[in-house]
Parts: C-alpha cells; structure tokens; sequence
C-alpha cells in the first residue's frame, strides 16, 4: 500500500517536471525562433531537390554520362554535368542510376474507370451519338486504385478520354498525381474523342449481319456518316452566327446549342480531333472529314496506317498506335504485323505515339514501345514515343516529353533502360513533387509476402 | 468472301506446313549457343544434339560431337530455351464451353481440336511448343482437357501427344456462377437460369457430383462382387460423366481447376480431401498468394497470370507478385496466357515476375517450360534441355527476358516449325500468290450481284475471361 503510494507519487512528479520543463523551452523566444525556422528552410526545402551523379537521358538533347538535375517549385530548373544547387536542397544521390522524362500514354480511360466487369465503376461512355459537350476532367477519380499502379513503372502523364460514341467528348491530358483532378490537369481539354463509323467486325459482324443484313450494315454506316458530317456542318453555320453577332450587336441573340458550342474549337481547327479509324478505308474516310471540315487530326488505333503511311506524312497526320501487342485482325496477316507497325510508320516518316488504350494496364505502356523495337523501330525512336513525341502531338512539348530547363519536372529515376521488364522506377517526380510509388499491389504483397 | 479466306487460309497452310515438310529426321545439331536449360543453369558457347526428335546431348561445343550427316543450326549470338508451354490455352479448338449444365464431365476437348487455327503458327513464332487446351469455365465441372504439341500442318492426330496424362477443368467463383444470374454485364439474355448462382451453389454441385458418383462406382462394385460369386447380375447403366469424375477419385484424372479468391481456393481443397483426390494444379489462382501456405501443404501447383487484375471484382486483389510468393511458399508455379495473344509473347509475361517478385533468369524461365510441364505431368519428356527429352527448342537473338528479343526458330522434336527468316522470305510469295488466287476467284465468280460486306475478322479480345465465347 505505501510502497504504491510512493510509486504514484514518484510518477506523478516526473510528470509535471517533464510538463514544466517542455513548456519553459517552448515558451523561450530563442527555441520558438528556431523552432520557426526549421519549418521555415523544410517548406522551402520542399520545393527544391537536386539529383546528383546520374545518367541523364534528355530524350531531346545529348545523354549526360555523369550530371545533375535541379528540380525547382515544379520545374526543372537547370539540367548538366556541373549544377549548382541551394543548401537547402534536398539531394537525391542516383549514382548508378538514370534519369528520364517521365512517360506519356496516348489513350486510356484513367480515372474514368475502376472495375472491368461493373458497370457502376465506369464513366467513358455517355447516351448519345454526340457529345462534344461531355468532358472527361471532371468526371477524374483521383484516388483511383489503379492510377498509383501505372505510376509504379514510370508514366507520370496520360491522356484519358471518354469513348464508344460518334463523338465521345473531350479527352483530358492529366497528371498522374494531385488531391483534386484540377490538380492533375495539364492540358484540358487536349483533344476531341470520335470514332469513325465503322462495320461490327469479327463475331460481332456475323451476328450483326445474321440480324440485320449485311446491307443494312453498310446503311447504317452511311447513315452515321452522313449525321456527323451533318453534325460538323452545324457547328460551322453556329461558329458563324455567333461571330456575325459578335460583330453586330443588333443581330438576335440565339440560344447557347452545348453540342455545336462544344464543336466549335474542333471545327476552326484548335482543337485537335483523336478519331478511332483502324482498317485503311476508315482512316481514308477520317482524312477526308479531317480535310473537308478543316479538322486537326490525329488518328488513334490505326491498325492499317501503314497502308496510306505515305498520305499520313504528306498531310503530317500523327498516329496514336493501339494494337502493338494486340492479335493480327486476319488470318493471312504477318504474324508480326503489329510488333513491326511503328518500324514501318517510323520508315515512311508518320509522327506516331503509343498507348495502351486501357486503365489497368497502363504499366504495360513501356512494352509497347519496347516490343516494336524488338521487331525494328530504333531504340531511341521508342522512347521518343513515350515521351516527347504525345508532348508534340498535343502541343504540349514545351511542357513536357524530354529533360529540359523549364520543362514541368516530370521525371523519373530508374535502374536502366525504362522500357526494359527487369528496371525498377527508383524514384519518381510530378510536377516537381515527390511520388509515392507504393500501391494496391505492393501494400497486397507487402502483407502477404509474410503471411505466418 | 468466306470461300476466299477459305482458299487463302489454305494456301497459307500449304506454305506454311512446306517449312516443316523440308525437314528431316535423323541429327540436328545446334552450335554456339547460349543454353538455358530450365533444370541445370545456362552454358555459354554450348551445343545441343538432338537425335530423331529426342535431345541426345548437351553442353559446351567442345563436348557434343554430331554425325557428318546431322543438320546444322549456327546460333552464334543466340540463346536457347526449352519450348515453351502454355498451361492455361484455349487455342486449336472448334469449341471451348458445353456450358448448358453444370457438370459437363463427359465432353473431351481432343474431340474438338483444329489443326487448321492460325494461332497455332503465331504462337510457335512466339517459341510455345506444347500447349495444355483446357475446357472453359462456364460450369462448376468442365470437360477434359487435351495436351497439344503445335505441329502446324500437321494432322490434328499428331499434334496430341500421345502419353497425355487426362486432365479435366473445374471452376469455381463468378465463370460458374454467371448461368445462375440473369442481370450479369455478359448478356445472357433471355436464356433460363441454370444453377448454381453462388460460391454455396458452385461447392455444392462439386460435392453432389462426387456423391453419385461414389454411388456409381458402388453399383460397379457391387455388380463385379455378384459376379465372383458367380450370380448373373444385371450390369449397372453406363454414365460416361459419373465415370470420368469416378476416374479423378480411382487417380487416373486430375483436376486443373479455374480460381480467383482465397476462400474457393480452400473450398475445393476440402472438398477434395473429403472425397480422398488431390487438385493436381490451381489455374489462375490470383488469390493464391493468401493461401499459398495451404496450396502447397495439399501439394498442388499454381498456374497464374502475370499481371492481369482488375477486370472483375474477383480479380482486384490480383497483384503481380502472385507467381513469385507462391513459388517462394513451395508452390509449382506457372505463368500461362489463357489468351491467343499472350501465348505469343510468354517469355515477356515470365519477365514481368522477375520485376514484380525478384526472381532469378532461371526461376522465371521455369514458370514457362519446367514447371508447367509438372502441373501436366509431362516433365519426363518435356520442360527442360536435358538428353532424353524432347527436342523442343525455342532460339531467341537474345536473353529472352529483355523487351528487346524475339524468337528467330522454334523446334519441336528436331523439326524446325518456325524460322523467321525462311517466314520473311516467303511474305512475297504469299503475297503473290494470294493476289493470284482473288484474280482467279473474280474470273470464275458468278456474276451475281455481290452484296458489300464486312471484313471477316477474328474477334479479338482483351484481358480477362470476360467474353463467355473466347475466354471461358
């Protein structure tokens, strides 16, 4: 009984000691100042990083052997063998190590899209053949389980797009970090998402024809046609109208039409247009529209751009590839016709970049690239479509795509050759920030890895 | 239009079986090579004899002598595998899914194989060699599978290897479950409900079929015991579905079962130790690395995806890490496609484990030759470069896990079936040749109004058993 007392007691005292002392040392003005300081030079620190002894991979310039990047609120701020860097800065040593922009995928549904088989989760594809009015930013799940997943094997940018309508809506150029999808918006929007009318192809197409006839088909395709050649005729008379009222102020006012409002940039060509146009007929059709209408084009999955490569370079048409890793689509097709696409479309000079055309495989991007040079795109002309070709293709390239000074820090700090299985993404920046590369996976495998 | 792909598809073949046709038997030696084994580390500077379709040595150049009269292969540069063997596929087959019951342990996949599919060639050019042609996944109890070595132009007769195991297909999770719930995004239509429509419904039709069929084998039993003692019983009905799934209890069928989740993973277990079988290998299991402790205490092997997940709700907690901690935990793990597509590009999936688990060259080169050779019982004859086997080669122009190599030549029992060279060189000769052939189709056409189609063209699918047709 007494011993415990004594022991309360004994607690007690120390406790209040701790309680006094902890408060005089805060309460004097010298400790408060440093105090203030150290959060003072952290902030300050936060935004400035300096990596040291490390290969640079500019993409755009001459590889750096041995040098250094400064990294300075959000913009690389000086690139070089010899970079001097604040005190404050925090030093990444990456002796050993490469540095090389961050990678941009051309197409994917991030952010718009959770679970393949719940339909609950995705958000591409709106009702309605038109709508040039839907934008695919705002509808942006930041803290989507799958964008950390793609981040962990070096794509930092994405253009992710709404899909499966004539005109889909506005595709997004995002960031693959931020607490808000304002946050992640580099570019928004980056370009208007259509799909040229097509035929049901493969099974879809004997069904289809056992339902309707092939000739009906072929109807209605002409009819899908007609309504967006319709459709983008509108948006030229409402541009117009609505310039001459601008002009003339006692012309009526006429109400706000959000489809053809939406179309306007797309058809005085500062939009540009990412059409879906895969067999050499459909991609000629999407020329033609591009050049009757005045479209900005880049046409996205091409599986038979090599077909009409030479038209694609005279009319300096961009192709976002889609099908590098996909089946051929006929049975007499090589059996690497789409391994050697980019070769051939690198050949014939078209501007190309690649995608995955995906949400949870956006990791996959690297081997897309990759797989083409295996089969006689030059290296260098792979990364280059991961890269800095998507930042020309949409007109970002003084942004992003390459290491430079100005350039949004965008990078990433791997092991070796990025497109390689075996490299591991040390360290990674969006926007000058440090990203964290753990996700849904390693947190999984973290757990289990240990399992008892 | 279907005539002319016919003749096309034809032609194709015709050429395409000629490369095989050139070859003969007798010795084919292949010099300076890198050779990795799968079984016993990698030989730079190596030679491999192989002699009437088995390998009759291996090692450095210096230790393999061959007749004068053995064909040569130069590998100088280039790095040899075993064949590659996909233990999860649904290629070479005219049907996949007698999915109108729940228990479809009568139907045979080699019933069904077609030696005519032009992803046999395609996925030879991507160095598989054997592939494991597996029921689908529509009901609880699938179909036995078939075991295929891709002889392209080859009679569908030669291309099965002759001293298969069986095996049959089980599923388990949302595949089974689908016929059971009519709002499922995969259109069932209007079609009536079959059972089961949950993980209850999948593990009961699992054990029903093994009780009648203990039953069955009991009216056997009783029917064989009245004729020793000399009585003249009425024999007992044939029931070709209770006798194949009586075989996985009497051993002589093993069980390759679809999975995704933890639970069902321990669910068919039990089951199966109740009724005294063992799952001889878990597919997909994408769950299995919770369980991998309990997989391998049963002893059963695990033939996984590499980095597919997310395509359903069962697959989202799929990692890519699966392959490398079930190994790790004592598993036999595999990496398979399940996919016409990446059964071209295996070698590439087994990479993606040595990212995602650390793993070494040799242990993921054995996720896709040794080890899934063992879940198909097959490894006395296949799976590794070792003399006795046989010689299914896989030559790449470098290691096969950088991003960067390709398969120049793929061999299956000394015969060359892929060449790349010899594929490019013909490219003009096909093309002239089909050009040929529509020419001559105009002229005798008849003259008909033609109605304008659609290209006829493989449907082609995208990850995940998602599409009932192809995946299941």
């Amino acid at each position: 009984m007494n011993r415990n007392r004594t022991l309360r007691f004994v607690i007690k005292a120390v406790i209040a000691a701790i309680l006094i002392i902890g408060w005089m040392a805060l309460g004097r003005p010298v400790i408060k100042k440093l105090f203030h300081n150290s959060v003072a030079s952290a902030q300050q620190a936060a935004n400035v990083f300096v990596i040291r002894n490390a290969k640079i991979v500019t993409v755009t310039g001459a590889t750096i052997e041995r040098g250094s990047v400064l990294i300075r609120d959000g913009k690389i701020a000086e690139v070089g063998a010899r970079v001097a860097a604040p005190g404050n800065a925090k030093v990444i040593d990456a002796t050993g190590l490469s540095v090389y922009p961050g990678m941009i995928d051309s197409g994917t549904q991030l952010g718009l899209t959770e679970i393949g088989s719940i339909q609950e989760t995705h958000d591409t594809t709106e009702l309605g053949d038109f709508n040039p009015h839907m934008r695919a930013i705002v509808a942006v799940q930041p803290h989507s389980e799958l964008i950390p997943v793609a981040r962990a094997n070096g794509i930092t940018t994405a253009i992710t797009h709404p899909s499966g309508r004539l005109v889909s809506g506005q595709a997004a150029l995002i960031n693959l970090d931020g607490w808000t999808w304002q946050e992640m918006t580099v570019k928004a929007p980056a370009a208007m998402w259509m799909e040229y009318p097509r035929a049901p192809r493969g099974r879809r197409a004997e069904f289809a024809q056992q339902a309707e006839g092939a000739a009906n088909i072929a109807q209605l395709r002409e009819r899908q046609l007609n309504a967006l050649r319709q459709k983008l005729e509108d948006a030229q008379a409402y541009a117009k109208a609505k310039e001459a009222r601008a002009a003339d102020k006692s012309l009526p006012p006429r109400p706000v039409d959000h489809v053809l409002e939406a179309l306007i940039p797309v058809v005085k060509g500062e939009l540009p247009v990412l059409m879906v146009a895969n067999t050499d007929r459909e991609i000629k059709g999407a020329i033609e529209i591009a050049d009757k209408y005045k479209l900005k084009l880049i046409v996205s999955g091409a599986e038979d751009a090599w077909k009409v490569a030479s038209t694609l370079k005279e009319k300096n048409i961009p192709v976002i590839i889609g099908a590098v890793t996909d089946l051929p689509n006929n049975e007499d097709d090589d059996y690497d016709i789409n391994y050697s696409h980019a070769a051939k479309l690198h050949k014939a000079g078209v501007k190309f970049a690649f995608q995955t055309d995906d949400a949870a495989y956006v990791r996959n991007l690297p081997y897309q690239a990759g797989t083409s040079a295996a089969f006689g795109l030059p290296k260098d002309e792979a990364l280059k479509a991961v890269t800095i070709y998507p930042a020309q293709i949409f007109g970002v390239d003084k942004l992003l795509g390459s290491i430079e000074a100005g350039k949004m820090a965008n990078l990433i700090v791997t092991d070796g050759d990025p497109l390689e299985f075996k490299t591991i993404v040390k360290h990674m920046f969006i926007n000058g920030k440090p990203v964290d590369l753990s996700s849904r996976h390693t947190r999984l495998y973290d757990k289990f890895k240990d399992r008892p | 239009m279907k005539r002319h792909s016919a003749i096309l598809l034809t032609a194709l073949v015709v050429a395409l079986a000629f490369v095989a046709q050139a070859q003969n038997k007798g010795e084919v030696l292949i010099k300076n090579a890198t050779i990795m084994t799968a079984s016993h580390g990698v030989i730079e500077g190596g030679s491999i004899l192989i002699r009437d379709g088995k390998i009759a040595a291996v090692g450095k150049n210096s230790e393999v002598k061959a007749g004068a009269n053995a064909k040569v292969i130069d590998a100088t540069g280039m790095v040899v595998t075993p064949g590659i063997i996909d233990a999860h596929s649904h290629s070479a087959l005219d049907a996949v899914n007698e999915g109108s019951v729940s228990v479809s342990a009568m139907v045979r996949m080699k019933d069904v194989v077609d030696n005519t599919d032009i992803n046999i060639y395609r996925q030879l050019a991507g160095g598989t060699t054997t592939i494991h042609a597996l029921h689908g996944s529509a009901n609880a109890i699938g179909g036995q599978n078939v075991i295929l070595k891709l002889k392209w132009g080859k009679p569908a007769e030669e291309m099965i290897v002759p001293d298969m195991p069986r095996t049959i297909k089980f599923a388990l999770g949302e595949n089974p479950k689908r016929a059971g719930n009519q709002t499922n995004p995969f259109g069932q239509g209007n079609r009536p409900l079959r059972f089961p429509a949950t993980r209850m419904g999948v593990e009961f039709t699992i054990r029903e079929a093994f009780q009648q069929a203990r039953e069955y084998m009991r009216e056997w039993d009783d029917y064989a015991a009245a004729k020793e003692r000399g009585e003249d019983p009425t024999p007992p009905r044939r029931d070709l579905k209770l006798e194949a799934i009586a075989d996985i209890m009497r051993g002589k069928l093993f069980v390759h079962s679809h999975c995704y989740r933890a639970d069902e993973i321990l669910m068919l277990m039990n089951v199966a130790n109740e009724f005294g079988w063992k799952v001889l290998t878990f597919q997909h299991v994408l769950e299995g690395y919770k369980v991998a402790k309990e997989i391998a205490a049963h002893g059963a092997g695990g033939s996984t995806f590499s980095d597919w997940w997310d395509y359903k709700i069962e697959a989202y907690d799929a990692i890519p890490g699966n392959a490398a901690i079930m190994h790790h935990k004592g598993v036999v793990t595999s990496v398979n496609s399940d996919s016409a597509d990446l059964a071209r590009r295996l070698y590439q999936e087994a990479a993606k484990t040595i990212k995602y688990g650390g793993l070494t060259d040799e242990e993921a080169l054995r996720f896709i030759t040794l080890n899934p050779a063992k879940q198909i019982k097959l490894d006395h004859r296949i799976g590794s470069i070792d003399v006795g086997k046989d010689g299914d080669l896989a030559i790449f122009n470098a290691n096969p896990f950088s991003i960067y190599a390709r398969v120049e030549m793929t061999l299956i029992e000394g015969e060359v079936y892929f060449d790349r060279k010899e594929d490019l060189k013909r490219r003009e000769i096909i093309a002239k040749e089909k050009k040929e052939l529509i020419e001559k189709e105009r002229r005798t056409a008849p003259q008909e109004q033609r109605q304008p189609q659609p290209p006829i063209t493989p449907t082609v699918s995208g990850p995940g058993d998602d599409q009932p047709e192809i995946k299941q």
